[in-house]
This record gives C-alpha cells, structure tokens and sequence, in this order.
C-alpha cells in the first residue's frame, strides 16, 4: 500500500494542465537554477519541457475522485536512525576539495543579500 | 524619517516566524554532531555537505522534539512529508534545504501569553539548518563585504520553525510572545533556548492597518533579529515606517528587509527579480512521517507542567489573578517551586509569591535562590508576626547571600517583634496619648488608623509587626 499523507490546507497547487511554456519562463527557471543558456538550447529546452508538460496534463486528465494522495511511491513510512553520533569526514581532506579556503573554512566570492 | 512617529490612528499587526535548533546529539539527516562553538567545519559528513550518492536517513529524537513542540503549542500532530526547498546560496552546500512544505508535522495550535491573550499557530515543521557564513570586509556587512567564509558544523541542524498567525499588536506583545515561546521551548526540553547563541532565531512580518480595520495590510519581513531587544526596534521602526509610507500617499511594498542594529533601521536587500521561487518539490530520498497514536499519546503525557499551567497553580495558591505581574515574574524565573513549597509547609502562598516577586527576583542573578525549606520558614515567621516586613527582608537578603536558617539570622541581626502583650501595652499607651484621634477613628474616620500605626511604629524604633498592630488597633476599636 502506498503510504497516503492528507494535505492540511489545499495550498498545492491543482495539477495545471497545461500544454505550453514560453521560452521567457524558460529562461526564468534556468536562471534560478544559475543555467546559462544559448539561443538554441532555450529553444530546445521549450519544446521538451513543453512535451513534460503535456505528459503531467495527461496524467492530470485522469479521474482520480476517491484516490488518496501519495506521498512516496514505495510503501513505507517512519524509516528513523537513533541520535547516536558517528564520525564523520576528516576536515583536511574536506577542504582540500573546495576551490577556495581560508584557515579552517571555506572561501567563497562576495554574495549580494540574506540568505533567503 | 523620525521612528517614533505617533501612530495614532494606526495599528501594528505582527506575525512571528521563530526558528529554533533542538537540542539533539545529532543532526537531522546524519550522524554529525550537533554543537555550538566547535571548531569550523570538524562536524561534516557527506550527507551534510551534500555530496553525490549520499542518503539522508531521519533522525528520530528531532522527531519527538518537534512533537514535544507541537503538542505544548496545542498543536495537531499529522502525517506529514518533507520537500526540497531549492535555492542558490552558499549556506546550505546542497543547494536546497530539507523543509516541509504543505504537510508540516504541527498544524493549527495556540500560544497563550501571561496577559491571557492567545496567540494562534498556524504550523510548527520539521527543517534542517545552514551553514553559517562570516563576511569579511566591510565591517562585516553583507553588501560591503569582499568575501565570505562558510562553516557547515550548523548544516542540517534539526530545527523546528514556529509560526504564528498575525495575532501580535505591536513590539511590547512581541516581547511577551517570544519570551513565552522560549519558556515553553525550554520546558519541553526541546531547546536551551539561547538567543545569544543563534539556538532561537526571529523573523518578523509586519504591517500597519487603520484602527478598526479587518483586512491586513501588505507585509514586510524583517530579518537579522538577534535579540528581544532588536525585535522590539525593528516592530517599532518598521510599523512607524510603514505609517509615513501610507501618510504621504504612498503604498507599502510586500518585501524582505533586513535590520540594522547599529543604525536602528529596516532596509530592503532585493530588487524585485530577485524575488525567490523555491520550487519545491518532495524530497524523493526520504519516506513519509505517520507517527503512531500510542507515540503521540506518550509523547504528550511525557510533557511537563508548561508556563501557562504554572502561573495557574501559582495564581490559585496565591489567590491573584492569573494575569498578574508577580505571578508572571515568578513562573519566568522558575521560582514556582519556592511557592509550593511554603504552600506544602503550611506558610501564606500570597505573601510567599510577593516576596519571591520582589526581593528574591532582584537578588536571584547574584545569588541564586534561596533553600526552599528555609524560605518556608521564613515566609512562616513574617506572617506569624515574629518578622516585621523590613526585618523580614533583611533576613532573606542574608538568607540568599550566604544561607543558613531563617531563625538563626533573625536572632543573630537581634531581631524580635515584639511579643503581643508588649504591642497592645504600647497600643494603649499611643491611644491613651491621643483622645481626640482615637474619638474621631472611633467615629469612623480610618484615616487615624495609619497615624496611630505610624505612632507604634515610632515609639518601638520599627521592632513592632506592623499588621499585629493594625489588627489590634481595629479589634480595640471594635470593643471599644
Ligand atoms: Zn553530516
């Protein structure tokens, strides 16, 4: 049995079912994922999302009055490891992965504002 | 612009959004110790650090903590599932936080605070802590900064994020609402609570409405509050802010704007595209949360007396409103035990509670408390009249600075109340000193009553128990 988990206040969006993205909001979500992309993958990249969007309009179009929601398709719940401490990795060799540190931190570029 | 604009007319509605780290061994997804103050990036692991091929696994304890919180908020406990909240920014190495997004753990609880005001919780959910980043250059200022350095020891910390509805008027209640938060939190075991040490973290939305309205105004969300103090400013700052926005015809933008403690002033950080979009989506590495009923169940007995239980059973034994200062004060300092047990020793809860308020609460940061069998007694003798109330007092500041039995300091200081028969005889002779006051308090005027106590007091250079005193004057009266 699939583990179903009720959402509390309807905030998830209905599944959208649309067919199309414009290569504005394409260029959008590459720029939140810090993708840089030419002309022709913007253009590439529309098409395929587009046909991922058709296949998630095609799963929304089925009846599913009376299917709970899932949470995980694998049929589990509750998977806990006790609050035991373990070692964990020698910090010389965790720096010595890093482009750039500083004594016993990592160093990183200057950033513009909070964290989120 | 002036911060202390007169608000008259004005509303502040203040939401909370308080972080704080459980006081777990571990971290939330992997066996990493969780410490404050070691040294930087020695508590890493890849699953910390967000390297490939990694498995987060849940850590149970994080799990009875948010429990624990949820349940002392009133909160419903519920299936709930966690999400990947992604983001670029070099606190957290993943580049998503581990959160819980529409089905949080804790939904729908209350708070209540020592005014007797409660103030709703909408949600209290699961989520990992970041790294914590330094900027360097600038005076440490983000924007002035050259660059950063990052320590992970704090990434994937357990913490639980409270969120409160726009229940909270203006800075004062804001105080209150965190400062019981804590206690609650500390209660529960769940957290030490410390500000100062980042273990409870604020963010605050405010807004402004005119007097009387129903609808909420848009909001800004202050970060970068680092204690009460700073909370209280920035509500202060923001909502006058926010007044002079709307006087001079102009709208209030919905946005993030980050406190200044130095110029005790809000400024927004970020221009509108780079306006956050999360993305969330299920985190597929990690199973569904379905705490069982029984767990639930024992989880809830095993909570203890919480603040707003404890002012209740002090108000009780006193006979004070629930509401009162000195009963919020003592709860606060955790001083209630002292009352229960002059209570279970038989000595007066009032005058316990008004001493623990006052003298022991001045006191209690350089000394400590005082024994609770010896503060018993104590409070016994004052009320039994062997103490006047000064003589009182001087014995428990002696008491609490360097211990001992109540009884052996009074008769060290050479302090006795005069025994009762040698008070009345002091009584008729300031009565019988003054015919016509005592003609005029007989006829009812009980304003004499204090000049005929001021005179005892007088003529026993302060040895007399004031109250002995006034209870003799008013039986004499009434025989008389
Ligand atoms: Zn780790």
């Amino acid at each position: 049995m699939p583990v179903t988990v009720a959402l509390y206040d309807g905030r998830v969006d209905q599944p959208n079912p649309r067919t199309s993205i414009s290569p504005a909001e394409v260029a959008h979500v590459a720029r939140l994922a810090r993708l840089a992309l030419s002309e022709e993958e913007l253009s590439m990249y529309t098409t395929q999302l587009a046909a991922v969007l058709g296949h998630a309009a095609d799963i929304a179009a089925l009846d599913i009055e009376g299917t709970p929601p899932t949470a995980h398709p694998f049929p589990l719940a509750d998977v806990f490891r006790e609050d035991e401490p373990r070692p964990g990795l020698d910090r010389d060799e965790v720096l010595s992965q890093a482009p750039d540190v500083e004594g016993p931190y990592f160093r990183i570029p200057r950033i513009m504002g909070d964290a989120p | 612009m002036s911060a202390v604009r007169d608000l008259d007319g004005w509303e502040t509605v203040v939401g909370l959004e308080v972080h704080c780290e459980l006081r777990t061994q571990t971290k939330l997804f992997c066996g990493c110790r969780n410490a404050f103050g070691d040294e930087p990036n020695t508590n890493v692991c890849p699953v910390c650090l967000g390297l490939p091929g990694s498995l987060p696994v849940l850590n149970r304890r994080a799990v009875e903590y948010a429990m624990r919180i949820g349940l002392a908020l009133h909160c419903q406990v519920q299936p709930s599932v966690f999400h990947r909240k992604n983001y670029f920014y070099p606190d957290m190495p993943k580049d998503y936080q581990i959160s819980q997004y529409d089905a949080p753990i804790n939904v729908g609880g209350w708070l209540e605070l020592p005014s007797g005001k409660r103030v709703g919780i909408v949600r209290a959910h699961l989520e990992e802590d970041t790294g914590k980043t330094t900027h360097v250059g600038g005076g440490g200022r983000i924007h002035e900064a050259a660059h950063s350095l990052v320590d992970y020891n704090r990434a994937g910390v357990p913490l639980v994020e409270i969120v409160s509805q726009p229940d909270i008027r203006g800075p004062q209640e804001a105080r209150e609402y965190v400062e019981e938060l804590r206690a609650i939190l500390v209660a529960t075991g769940a957290s030490d609570g410390k500000m100062e040490e980042g273990s409870l973290r604020v963010d605050c939305n405010v807004s402004v409405r005119p007097v009387g309205s129903g609808t909420l105004g848009p909001r800004c969300e202050i970060k970068n509050l680092n204690s009460l103090r700073s909370l209280a400013r920035a509500v202060s700052y923001e909502a006058a802010r926010q007044v002079e926005v709307l006087a001079q015809g102009g709208e209030v933008a919905q946005e993030t704007r980050h406190w200044d403690e130095q110029e005790g002033r809000t400024y927004s950080m970020r221009s509108k595209e780079e306006a956050y979009d999360y993305r969330y989506f299920p985190e597929p590495d990690l199973v569904a949360l379905q705490p069982s009923p029984d767990w639930v169940e024992s989880v809830r007995r095993s909570l203890p007396a919480l603040p707003a239980e404890r002012r209740e059973e002090v108000a009780r034994a006193a006979g004070v409103p629930v509401s009162s200062e000195a009963v919020a004060t003592v709860v606060r300092l955790g001083l209630d035990g002292l009352v229960r047990a002059a209570v279970s020793a038989g000595a007066d809860a009032n005058l316990a509670l008004r001493r623990l308020a006052n003298e022991v609460a001045a006191g209690l940061e350089d000394h400590g408390p005082p024994d609770a069998g010896a503060f018993a007694r104590l409070v016994q003798m004052e009320a039994g009249g062997e103490l006047t109330p000064a003589q009182a007092r001087a014995v428990l500041r002696l008491l609490m600075e360097q211990g001992g039995d109540p009884a052996g300091i009074a008769e060290r200081l050479g302090y006795q109340a005069l025994a009762a028969d040698a008070l009345a005889q002091v009584l008729d002779q300031v009565v019988g000193a003054h015919p016509r006051e005592w003609e005029r308090y007989c006829a009812g005027d009980d304003r004499l009553a204090g000049f005929f106590i001021g005179k005892v007091k007088a003529a026993t250079a302060g040895q007399a128990d004031l109250r002995a005193a006034t209870t003799l004057l008013q039986q004499r009266r009434a025989t008389a």
